[in-house]
């Protein structure tokens, strides 16, 4: 309990003893709470003449910024030579201040915290450059696991495959649905402002099937998995990595490839294109019902109209689009959650990385593809 | 410092949903004990840390913190009495995107006025304490297991509390390492006056520097036992007995 107002306070007096001593006295309250001095401050008292240093306490109580003050005063004094008396200290203290210089302080080389611009260009260019032949591996990891798997080498395991299937097909149909339908809508909107102007506005039914079939519904179910399904490959793989659950599998010579790529790789490879062609048919509906409510066109003519654009070719572009683009996210989401770093914030960059490895695999296969076809007239 | 605090439990039932996990638990920690749970591995005595440090509310009873009740204070004073407890959890638990100084300097700069220049003195001491002089920098991952586990212990020393929680101390240490982390512990309580309560089954730490106890029963799922461990080995119930003998007596 403090005896009096004095006593919540901290108080520091320093008297010159006898020769070149110096005395500091402690009073009052050094306690956290409060905004405590800082030694720096005593460094006009601590002149060159001083080479003795002795304490005086009457202390109502402290804590650790009390031990702090004298820590920082005791490492001035040993930079000046001065030697320090702490007879005058509590004894909880110098028993602390020992405990604390028990140990020499580590000197750590070359931990520099801020590097040069340049520096951090040219290393995260080297990063990237790097980053080529560890995908390079991983493609092949993946190709020499399915080789494993068609020779009967491996087994798979079925009851993992279920379970990815369930997750990442059924799973995803509602949003599939909702951003297919209303992509359908934009589609069907777009067409009729242009088609008005050609008095062709039955054209709605060709524009909408084929775009929806042949490159639409594939593209947005591929952006949809890549950000629902690869992130999350990325985010449980690299916690696995985190736990050395990975390293688990390994040292019983289970290839992880096998264990958790493999089925993963495998349901999105048999889900996408089933999500594809039903993102197709959520927006040809979509196209539908806004031509029949909204520009007058009869159901039946609309109908007709889709049946006769459509041809068996569409549809093989657009599975097999959706097939790339599924295989793309399974392979961005798995690699980036292997080779994931062990700690928190490596599962969170895995995670952003897969999804945007994903995103950017998907755009480049896409205008591969569409090159392709069309030079080749399908 | 406000006046010590001490804890008392009373007919507490700590429970998941209906799954009691221990019931009509009554013990007391007075200021400055070295005061250890222990009990085998799944008696709950994790579970019940959770309950003291403000994690899990209990089923039924009461945690009185200097006779105020912690899970029915209101919510600031709540928070105030939390501010008063030190974790150390058992995995280390230290924020990895952190360096040790700013896992050290997070709770300071949070609740404190203190100047940037005496928290990175603090920060520095604490660390010089456990023995991590030099480590500031150094990210969690980059450290040992003893490593972790004595910067977790600075970090749950940080805001000097009142009553340091630990959670299995020793567990993945070497046998020297864990006495040696057992007696900074114990040079810690002796130089700060800071009560500890202490979730452990290592015999060396329980008997080493333990001075009251309490004994969580596994098949009955209540306590069975509170008291010095010295005395519980002596003369205490045949269970505890058979505990801290590792089966012999």
């Amino acid at each position: 309990m403090p005896r009096d107002n004095n006593a919540q306070r901290w108080q520091l007096e320093t008297h010159r003893t006898d020769g070149n001593g110096l005395e500091i006295a402690f009073a009052g309250r050094w306690c956290l709470d409060q905004a405590l001095p800082f030694p720096d401050a005593l460094t006009t008292e601590l002149t060159d003449s001083i080479d003795r240093l002795t304490f005086k306490t009457d202390l109502s109580s402290w804590d650790s910024g009390f031990l702090a003050y004298l820590f920082r005063l005791l490492k001035l004094c040993a930079e000046r030579e001065i030697q320090v008396e702490q007879e005058g200290l509590p004894e909880g203290v110098r028993q602390l201040l020992a405990m604390g210089n028990a140990v020499p302080e580590q000197k750590i080389a070359g931990r520099e915290s801020e590097k040069p611009l340049l520096f951090r260009v040219g290393s995260a260019m080297l990063d990237f450059l790097q980053d080529a032949p560890a995908s390079l591996d991983f493609l092949g990891e993946i190709i020499l696991a399915f080789g494993r798997l068609f020779t009967g080498k491996t087994r798979l395991r079925w009851g993992d495959l279920w379970w990815e299937i369930e997750e990442v097909g059924p799973r995803a149909l509602l949003i599939v649905s909702v951003i297919s339908f209303l992509v359908g809508l934009i589609l069907a909107y777009l067409g009729a402002d242009q088609l008005r102007m050609v008095g062709a506005q039955i054209f709605i039914a060709d524009l909408v099937a084929i775009g929806m079939v042949r490159e639409v519904g594939a593209l947005m179910t591929g952006i949809i998995i890549a950000g629902r399904t690869g992130s999350a490959f990325a985010a449980k793989l690299g916690t696995m990595q985190v736990n050395e659950e990975i390293d688990a599998l390994k040292t019983l010579g289970i290839s992880p490839i096998d264990f958790l790529v493999l089925p993963r790789i495998l349901a999105l490879l048999l889900m996408v294109p089933l999500l594809t062609l039903y993102a197709s048919f959520i927006g040809m509906l979509a196209g539908l019902m806004i031509s029949v409510t909204i520009f007058d066109i009869g159901l039946f003519e609309y109908y007709n109209q889709t049946v006769s654009a459509l041809e068996l070719e569409h549809f093989m572009v657009g599975l097999i689009k959706g097939s790339v683009y599924g295989a793309m996210v399974a392979y961005s989401g798995c690699m980036r959650g292997m080779q994931c770093g062990r700690n928190a914030t490596a599962v969170g960059e895995a995670a952003t990385s897969a999804v945007v490895t994903g995103i950017l695999l998907i755009t480049i296969s896409a205008s591969i593809l569409t090159i392709l076809f069309y030079q080749i007239g399908i | 410092m406000e006046t010590p605090i001490s804890i008392e439990v009373r007919d507490l039932t700590i429970a998941y949903g209906d799954h009691v996990v221990q019931h009509d638990l009554n013990f007391t920690v007075n200021t400055g004990d070295i005061f250890v749970i222990m009990g085998g591995n799944g008696c709950g005595k994790s579970t019940l840390m959770r309950s003291l440090i403000g994690l899990q509310r209990p089923a039924e009873g009461s945690v009185l913190y200097s006779g105020r009740d912690f899970w029915n204070v209101d919510h600031d004073e709540h928070q105030r009495l939390k501010r008063r407890l030190g974790v150390m959890f058992q995995g280390g638990a230290l924020w990895s995107s952190l360096t040790l100084a700013e896992n050290l300097a997070l709770p300071l700069n949070q609740y404190t006025g203190l100047s940037p220049q005496l928290i990175d003195e603090i920060v520095s001491l604490k660390l010089a304490l456990v023995g991590l002089a030099g480590f500031g920098e150094f990210y969690p991952a980059e450290l040992s297991g003893g490593m972790k586990k004595r910067a977790s212990l600075a970090r749950a020393m940080a805001l000097d509390p009142d009553i340091l929680l630990i959670d299995e101390p020793s567990a993945g240490l070497d046998p020297l390492n864990a006495r040696r982390l057992d007696e900074l512990i114990l040079e810690l309580r002796d130089s700060l006056g800071t009560t500890v309560v202490l979730i452990t089954h290592e015999l060396a730490s329980i008997m080493g520097i333990g001075n009251n106890s309490v004994f969580l029963d596994t098949e009955t799922r209540t306590m069975i036992d509170t008291g010095d461990p010295r005395r519980a080995v002596q003369s205490g119930d045949p269970k505890v007995r058979h505990f801290l003998t590792r089966g012999e007596a």
